[in-house]
């Protein structure tokens, strides 16, 4: 495994680190009190080309290649990890798309999903469906040329604002994926209001009598869940991690700044031990984490089919990481880190959204288990 | 690829022992082959035997076994050395 970024991948990362700094970072408290990413940010990501970026480039994308896509995740979610959801739930759809879609429906959208024009979500989890993602209640029915579409969706991260919606929905033949514009009669969204990411537009979704050509099915009908589902919760998996690599080096960072400036006892509190010991474990696991992503990365570059064990192993790791950094950021940072003055408690919340998104911490295990990486 | 059967056993090892495996075993009966593994199964046949599975290529009989395996991988092969009617169409334009 090559493990030294190359000196693109080097200069990215700098241009990623200060696009967040400059046009995000500042603003994301701000946007978490207000409960929203405003869309002059979707024109920012649109105009860098951070949308779509994973793309193919032949496909119209930014044929950025899998560990540069990861620093950009890195450092959008170290700013702002509801900024970086957007960018893990558009791309996740996209390339969804891409792969599966019937050449009519590719047509009609693909193009200005892969430039960002159009935002995209997936709607998957319903009021009773989480991580059973088979068991689905939404149908689908074909009526002639159309199907017709009718469940709840919760939790759609972008629901409020997304164009086109990836639904997973339940057929006679087994679980089957649609995407469906926004803007289709019958489909109501409703804001939801969350602790964590809490400036990701979460929505409910309604879907009453929802009509769709029959070229909105991607892939084979019945088979969501080893074309659509899987592959969309598989790079899903590998950009959250990257992104809780990003709260994990927020974290680390808010504490070494703080730690040096706070006294206590006399001397600055990065002298007292135990707070080295916070600290230490916060480099050594941020690190460690990164690491597993570039691993993680490197597997889908190179078209490793074990690209899908690395990544629930990197998913896995680094959500932890992200939430116990974020823990000891605020305990670091004592009473100070419970304000608004201090970015720390924000980090927490998303942190905890990390371990529950994409498939919880403990469905990562079992899967873990099942389908483990091959020895180093 | 000089011995396909052993590729796909040692990618098949990485989930379950298959030293007792036989070519024509059903690996779903065995109980050991979840959706995770069909996928990376998948993405494991189409990067190392240069094949694309398609929408009606996703009939689980075709993986349901070593010796199944193998046999849907000649069939794709050999579907992908055929002219398709565009490049027929071709031929015959030059033939005349």
């Amino acid at each position: 495994m090559q493990i030294e970024l190359s000196n693109r991948q080097k200069e990215a990362r700098s241009r990623f680190r200060s696009f967040a700094e400059q046009k995000i970072a500042p603003y994301a408290g701000q946007w978490d009190n207000e409960q929203r990413v405003p869309s002059h940010i979707f024109a920012e990501l649109r105009e860098h080309g951070y949308l779509g970026a994973p793309v193919p480039a032949e496909s119209g994308g930014g044929g950025m290649d899998a560990i540069t896509y990861g620093l950009l995740t890195e450092e959008i979610g170290r700013a702002c990890s509801s900024v970086r959801s957007l960018l893990t739930v558009h791309d996740m759809v996209t390339l969804t798309v891409l792969r599966w879609a019937k050449p009519s429906l590719k047509e009609k959208f693909f193009p200005r999903m892969s430039r960002g024009e159009l935002l995209c979500a997936l709607a998957l989890s319903e009021p009773n469906v989480g991580s059973d993602s088979s068991s689905v209640e939404t149908t689908a029915r074909l009526d002639s040329d159309h199907y017709i579409l009718n469940g709840k969706k919760c939790w759609i991260t972008y629901g409020q604002v997304a164009d086109l919606f990836l639904v997973i929905a339940r057929e006679e033949s087994g679980v089957s994926a649609f995407l469906v514009p926004g803007e289709t009669p019958g489909l109501t969204r409703r804001k939801i209001q969350v602790v964590g990411t809490r400036a990701s537009l979460v929505a409910e979704l309604d879907l009453s009598e929802c009509r769709v050509p029959m070229d909105s099915l991607l892939g084979k009908s019945g088979f969501a869940h080893l074309q659509a589902v899987a592959g969309a919760l598989d790079f899903g998996r590998y950009s959250v991690a990257w992104g809780c690599v990003g709260i994990a080096q927020a974290c680390l960072s808010a504490s070494l700044d703080y730690c040096s400036k706070r006294k206590q006892f006399g001397v600055t509190i990065n002298k007292h031990q135990l707070v080295q010991r916070k600290l230490s474990e916060m480099i050594a696991s941020t690190h460690a984490a990164r690491l597993l992503c570039c691993r993680a990365g490197y597997a889908r570059q190179t078209g490793d089919p074990q690209a899908i064990s690395e990544a629930l192993v990197a998913k896995y790791f680094a959500s932890r990481t992200a939430t116990r950094a974020a823990n000891d950021a605020v305990q670091l940072h004592g009473a100070n880190g419970l304000t608004e003055n201090y970015p720390v408690s924000r980090f927490l919340r998303d942190a905890k959204v990390m371990e529950i998104i994409e498939g919880s911490t403990q469905i990562q295990q079992i899967a873990i288990v099942n389908s483990p990486p091959s020895e180093i | 690829m000089e011995n396909p059967k052993q590729h796909i056993m040692a990618f098949l090892g990485r989930f379950f022992r298959c030293e007792t495996l036989n070519d024509g075993d059903d690996i779903f009966a065995a109980g050991f082959v979840n959706s995770l593994v069909i996928v990376q199964l998948i993405g494991f046949l189409e990067n190392n035997f240069s094949i694309t599975i398609e929408d009606e290529d996703l009939d689980l009989s075709n993986f349901r076994s070593v010796n199944n395996i193998l046999a849907f991988i000649e069939r794709k092969t050999a579907a992908k050395s055929q002219p398709n009617d565009c490049q027929r169409l071709a031929s015959a334009v030059d033939a005349n």
